[in-house]
C-alpha cells in the first residue's frame, strides 16, 4: 500500500515537472492511435455506410466479415504487420518496422473494421422513412443519401470514439512492430508493462492515470453521443 | 403546371413481391382544388400517393405530371414542383426551423430567404412558438403540423396529404382544413384518408373524389356526388359503415 501511495505522489511530481519524458509518451500515444483512428475512419466509415446503405448479395457475409474484425486478437494483427514489414517480409524494402508509421498501420487494422462494424450498425438504425422525406422535399438520391448518414451521426460518433478508446488502451501490436524503443515508439501501453516489469512504478503508475483519464473522457464522450441517438 | 390536370395516371400497378396492392389505376386529377382518395385501411391509397409522389416505381402503367410523362430521368425535377406530408411525418434530428427549410435549403435558398419563409409558413399553420424547438420530442399533433409546414414551405404545386389528422386534436385539426383551403385555391392537393367526417368537410372546396377498395379503383367523380349517392355498392357500404371487416 505504501508503494501504492508513494508512487502516485511521484507520479504527480512526474507530470508535474516533465521529467522521464512522460509528456512526449504521452503525446506520442496521442499521436500514434489519433492517426489509427483518423485512417480508420477513412476506411471504415465508407465501407460501413455502404453495407449498411445497400442491399446486395452476400451483404450478410460482409457484416459478419466486419463482426469478426471487431474481435481480432491485437498480437495476431501486430504479428502479421510484423512479417509483412520485417527484412525478409514483402514490405522490408519499406524499412518501416519499429516505427511510428509501422504502429499506425497494425492499430489502423484493428480500428477500421470496429468503426465500419459499429458504421452499419449506426446506419441501419435510422428510419427508412428519412429518405422518402429527403425525396418528397426536392432532395437528390445523392442527397437524400447525405441526409440520411446525416441522420446517424451521433452513432457514428459514437462508433470513431469506441475505434479510438479500443487502440489507445491496446498493447500487443504497438509492442510488437513498435518495439517499445525509447524516445522513438515508446508510448504509453508499452511503457507500462516496461516500467512495471522494472519495478519503476512512479512512471507506470503517472502514464497509467493519465490512461484512465483519457478511457474516462472517451466513456464519457461515447455516453453522450448515444444519450443523442 | 401546364394543362387541364395536375396528374394523370393510366394503368397504375403495384406489387410488392406477388402481392399485389394496386391494379391498373386510371385517374384523372384535375388542376386546383382537392381531389380525396378515401377508402378502408389497406386498400392502397398510401402506396398510391408514394407512386403520384414518384417515390416508388410503379410495377406497370404510367404517371403523367403536368402534362409531362415521369420516367426515371425526369422524376427528381418533377418530384421538385410537389412535396407530401406522411401519415406519421418523420422529422429530421435538428430544431423545428431546420426541418421547416431542409426542402428550401435543398433548392438553393439563401439563409436570409429561408429564416423568412420558415417563419411565415410556421405562423400560417400556428406553430410558430415551435421554431426553435429541437424537433424530436414534439407531440404526435406537433409534428404533423411541422411536417405539413415542411411541405408548404416550398410552395408545391401539387400537395399530397396522407391522414393529415390522424394525430390533431379538434382545435389543430381546424387549423389544418383551413390552411389545406388555402393553398388548394391557388395550387392541387391530394388528400387520402379514411375519415369520411374530414371527406366531407373538406367537400365543399374538392372538386373530385375517388373510391378505393382491395387496390381497384371502385369509382371517381364528382365528391358530392360520390360521398351523397354513390353508385357501387362497395362504395355505399363504406360511407354507411357497413363494409365487412
Amino acid at each position: 500500500m505504501h508503494d501504492i501511495i508513494q508512487g502516485i505522489g511521484q507520479a504527480a511530481r512526474l507530470l508535474a515537472t516533465g521529467g522521464q519524458g512522460v509528456w512526449a509518451i504521452i503525446l506520442r500515444s496521442l499521436l500514434v492511435s489519433g492517426a489509427s483512428t483518423v485512417l480508420g475512419c477513412a476506411l471504415g466509415i465508407p465501407v460501413g455506410a455502404v453495407v449498411g446503405l445497400r442491399r446486395f448479395a452476400g451483404k450478410r457475409a460482409a457484416v459478419a466479415a466486419l463482426n469478426l474484425g471487431m474481435s481480432l486478437p491485437p498480437v495476431v494483427v501486430g504479428l502479421f504487420v510484423y512479417l509483412l514489414l520485417s527484412r525478409s517480409g514483402p514490405l522490408g524494402f519499406t524499412r518501416l518496422l519499429f516505427s511510428v508509421p509501422a504502429m499506425v498501420v497494425a492499430q489502423t487494422i484493428l480500428a477500421s473494421p470496429l468503426i465500419a462494424a459499429l458504421t452499419v450498425a449506426a446506419v441501419e438504425s435510422v428510419d427508412r422513412r428519412v429518405r422518402a422525406v429527403a425525396l418528397s422535399l426536392g432532395a437528390s438520391e445523392l442527397r437524400a443519401t447525405l441526409t440520411l448518414l446525416g441522420e446517424a451521426r451521433f452513432a457514428m460518433g459514437a462508433a470513431v470514439i469506441a475505434g479510438f478508446g479500443a487502440v489507445i488502451s491496446e498493447v500487443g501490436a504497438v509492442m510488437m512492430v513498435g518495439g517499445n524503443i525509447a524516445s522513438h515508439t515508446r508510448v504509453m501501453t508499452t511503457a507500462i508493462v516496461l516500467e512495471t516489469g522494472k519495478g519503476n512504478f512512479d512512471l507506470a503508475i503517472a502514464l497509467g492515470i493519465i490512461l484512465l483519464l483519457i478511457a474516462f473522457v472517451v466513456n464519457f464522450a461515447l455516453g453522450f453521443l448515444q444519450r443523442w441517438r | 403546371m401546364a394543362g387541364e390536370y395536375a396528374i394523370q395516371v393510366r394503368g397504375l400497378t403495384q406489387r410488392y413481391g406477388v402481392r399485389e396492392v394496386l391494379s391498373n389505376i386510371t385517374l384523372d386529377i384535375p388542376r386546383g382544388g382537392v381531389f380525396c382518395v378515401f377508402g378502408p385501411n389497406g386498400a392502397g391509397k398510401s402506396t398510391l400517393l408514394r407512386l403520384l409522389d414518384l417515390l416508388e416505381t410503379p410495377a406497370g402503367g404510367e404517371v403523367v405530371i403536368g402534362g409531362v410523362r415521369a420516367t426515371t430521368g425526369a422524376a427528381p425535377a418533377l418530384r421538385r414542383r410537389m412535396a407530401m406530408v406522411f401519415q406519421s411525418p418523420y422529422l429530421l434530428r435538428a430544431s423545428v426551423s431546420a426541418n421547416v427549410a431542409y426542402g428550401l435549403r435543398v433548392r438553393g435558398w439563401s439563409r436570409r430567404q429561408r429564416r423568412t419563409r420558415v417563419r411565415e409558413v410556421l405562423e400560417q399553420v400556428g406553430a410558430c412558438d415551435l421554431m426553435r424547438r429541437p424537433a424530436w420530442g414534439l407531440s404526435g399533433g406537433e409534428a404533423q403540423l411541422v411536417g405539413l409546414a415542411r411541405a408548404l414551405a416550398v410552395k408545391p404545386e401539387v400537395l399530397f396529404l396522407d391522414e393529415p389528422e390522424a394525430n390533431l386534436d379538434p382545435q389543430n385539426a381546424s387549423r389544418i382544413e383551413a390552411v389545406v383551403r388555402e393553398h388548394a385555391a391557388a395550387h392541387t392537393v391530394i388528400l387520402v384518408t379514411h375519415n369520411l367526417f374530414l371527406a366531407r368537410r373538406l367537400a365543399a372546396t374538392t372538386s373530385r373524389a375517388a373510391f378505393l377498395y382491395d387496390g381497384q379503383l371502385i369509382e371517381q367523380g364528382p365528391a358530392e356526388d360520390i360521398l351523397n349517392l354513390p353508385r357501387d355498392e362497395r362504395t355505399a357500404a363504406f360511407i354507411s359503415g357497413k363494409m365487412p371487416g
